[in-house]
């Protein structure tokens, strides 16, 4: 044992402290190696891995617009909603849980025992869109499985009255028809989502970033008056239904503005419940169809006629018997009337006196105006399914076409066309471009006729509406009116129908300076009467007379009493 | 030295302290943030449920028809109506 206690002594080589120093020193610089990699090279990822436990992404909901109309009045409104929705497998619910929840859901229990009963599948809804309420009491009922998710439904107050015009959204709330479609990337909102620090308890407590931010869908205020979209929708509905009609349809238009002021459609649905709708409710026939108009084209003949020199309005034009015989086509007259002049051919609406004076004209000249009307060319107003009616090239027409192309058979145009075309009798010539948005101002118009021509027919269309006229009907206690009866056969299987009409009018007032046109169209009025005199001028002087006071237009006619027609001074019409 | 080294130390406590408080009121005052934006959205959302109520309630159709059929309103006779000027007009033509 000497040498252990020996070995005290003994000195120890340099080389060992050093090695152990050494050690020591490079296992310190490994770490701080380490320690500065972490930090510097891998510190972005590490501190997503750190962020990832504590941070969550929440998506952030946004609205769709709303859709006001020109006095802010709302006609469209989506508000949030609740979808049930179950994991069947999960589900685990007594029976009294279950006839509770299908009696809050208004749900058949068998129903709902089935939907819960499908294991197969992750995931059923059962039941969407219900009111918040209710969803509350659902998840106060507290069934495992069962859970809700939050969704948007729209609602239309206005219900049928501006179904055709709004259109409606799906359920997932895109527009699928009308102002929805039309309009959708503007009403559309996109929802957004943002990354934020939870607690423990699962409250926010600090906001990271927002990822994206949450565009709340555009409100679109629409030129459309409620109170005057009521007035023509109930008008309407009441004509229809008195005439045992198919369907209906009228426009008003503001004339200075060209704004869409009412537009409705008969018949029509509830947008608010669509179960069991088909094609015919839900045409927007003012827009989507079109139909040869009758003698609601006449004006235009005579205008093309006045514009090239051809005629003056007391130009005389003999039109008896009442028949003119073309190749083998012969055109009558309900009413023959003889020798008369221009604007007694629009008075009496004679369709022998129209035929004579286009085939005075040059076929071009007939057809650049109707062109220039905006016949045959969709409105643009991004309307979806906007019709353009059919116009024929000049150089195709026939003499009899063009002798009946003059009060409006061989040409179809929609009710809308139609309204606009006769802005230009109230804009002395200008033709009013087309809007469903509100602009609140006068529009510059595109010059079709001179002012003089536009005027002198827009007086002959006064004289129509006078007794001795075929609308006295259409006339309005102190104010000036100006229009044009319309009654055309339907046609049927390529030719005309005998016994189906269409009965139509299109007028402005008040006539010193016009304010609002408005085109009524009704389609097969069955209930004895179909003279568009008598059936659509009626329905012409209700909305108009409400307009006008509506709007608060001044008086340009003394406020008399309009004695009733009687039955002889109605003229009858031709077409 | 030691001297200069306690107030450091204080003024670091200090300033730790400081950090901790003006965190957690950062915290509340962001949890109240939180809160009436979430009212907010639920008062957007009563808004436009108000609405769609007010539309409904005040809907023309119905309007015309309490006018006319409980209160007996009935829009008065062309005739008797007088159109008024206002003197505004009549300055600015």
């Amino acid at each position: 044992m000497n040498t252990a206690a020996a070995s005290i002594y003994v000195r120890l080589p340099a080389w060992r402290a050093r090695f152990v120093l050494a050690v020591l020193v490079a296992g310190f610089a490994v770490l701080a190696g380490r320690s500065v990699h972490l930090q510097t090279l891998d510190t972005a990822f590490l501190q997503g891995k750190g962020e990832a436990r504590y941070s969550r992404v929440l998506q952030v909901p946004a609205t769709r617009g709303r859709i006001l109309d020109r006095h802010g009045d709302a006609l469209a409104i989506s508000t949030p909603v609740k979808s049930v929705w179950a994991i069947p497998e999960d589900v685990k619910a007594s029976p009294e849980q279950l006839r509770s929840l299908a009696s809050l859901l208004g749900m058949d229990r068998g129903e709902l025992a089935r939907r819960i009963g499908d294991t197969e599948r992750d995931f059923v809804y059962l039941k969407r869109q219900i009111p918040p309420e209710a969803g509350d009491r659902v998840a106060a009922l507290g069934i495992p499985g069962v859970y809700q998710q939050r969704e948007f439904r729209r609602y239309y107050p206005g219900g049928e009255t501006t179904a055709h015009v709004l259109g409606f959204t799906g359920v997932d709330d895109a527009g699928q028809e009308g102002v929805e479609l039309a309009f959708e990337s503007s009403l559309r909102g996109t929802p957004g989502s943002r990354r934020v620090i939870k607690d423990r308890l699962g409250r926010v407590v600090e906001d990271i970033e927002s990822i994206r931010v949450a565009e709340d869908g555009r409100d679109l205020q629409l030129a459309l008056d409620g109170k005057l979209q009521s007035l023509a929708f109930g008008a309407l509905k009441e004509t229809v239904r008195a005439h045992r009609a198919r369907a209906g349809a009228i426009v008003a238009l503001d004339a200075r503005s060209g704004e869409v002021l009412a537009l409705a459609n008969v018949p029509a649905y509830n947008p608010n419940s669509r179960t069991g709708l088909g094609g015919p409710q839900l045409r927007n026939r003012a827009i989507t169809d079109t139909f040869e108009p009758g003698s609601t084209l006449k004006p235009f003949t005579v205008a093309a006629a006045l514009e090239l020199g051809r005629v003056t309005p007391q130009t005389v034009i003999d039109t008896a018997p009442g028949r003119l015989t073309m190749a083998s086509y012969t055109i009558r007259d309900a009413h023959p009337g003889g020798a008369m002049t221009v604007a007694q051919v629009i008075q009496k609406s004679s369709n022998v006196g129209a035929a004579k004076i286009a085939l005075a004209l040059p076929r071009e000249e007939m057809h650049a105006l109707y062109r220039r009307l905006g016949f045959g060319a969709a409105p643009q107003l991004g309307f979806p399914g906007e019709a353009g009616g059919r116009v024929r090239e000049a150089k195709t027409w026939r003499p009899i076409e063009q002798a009946t192309m003059a009060y409006g058979h061989g040409i179809s145009v929609s009710l809308l066309q139609l309204a606009r075309a006769y802005t230009v009798f109230a804009r002395d010539g200008e033709l009013a471009p087309l809007t469903l948005v509100k602009t609140g101002m006068p529009a510059a118009g595109r010059r079709v006729l001179s002012g003089e021509t536009a005027r002198a027919v827009r007086a002959m269309l006064e004289l129509a509406v006078q007794p001795g006229g075929t609308a006295p009907r259409a006339r309005v206690a102190g104010w000036r009116v100006a229009g044009k009866t319309g009654t055309a056969h339907k046609q049927e299987n390529g030719g005309y129908a005998a016994h189906k009409y269409i009965s139509s009018f299109v007028g402005l007032a008040p006539a010193s300076d016009p304010r609002l046109v408005i085109a009524v169209m009704i389609d097969e009025p069955s209930a004895g009467q179909y003279y568009g005199g008598a059936v659509a001028a009626p329905v012409f002087a209700q909305v108009m007379q409400g307009a006008l006071r509506l709007l608060a237009v001044p008086h340009d006619a003394p406020l008399e009493p309009i004695p009733l027609p009687g039955e002889g001074e109605e003229a009858g019409e031709s077409t | 030295m030691a001297k200069l080294n306690l107030l450091l130390l204080l003024v670091l406590l200090a300033c730790a302290l400081g950090l901790v408080t003006s965190q957690h009121h950062q915290r509340k005052l962001f949890a109240e943030l939180e809160r009436e934006n979430a009212r907010a959205r639920e008062l957007d959302i009563e808004y436009g449920q108000l609405q769609l109520e007010a539309s409904t309630w005040g809907l023309h159709a119905r309007v015309a028809r309490i006018a006319a059929g409980s209160l007996g309103l009935a829009a008065p006779d062309p005739r008797r109506v007088r159109v008024v000027e206002l003197p505004a007009q009549e300055t600015a033509r």
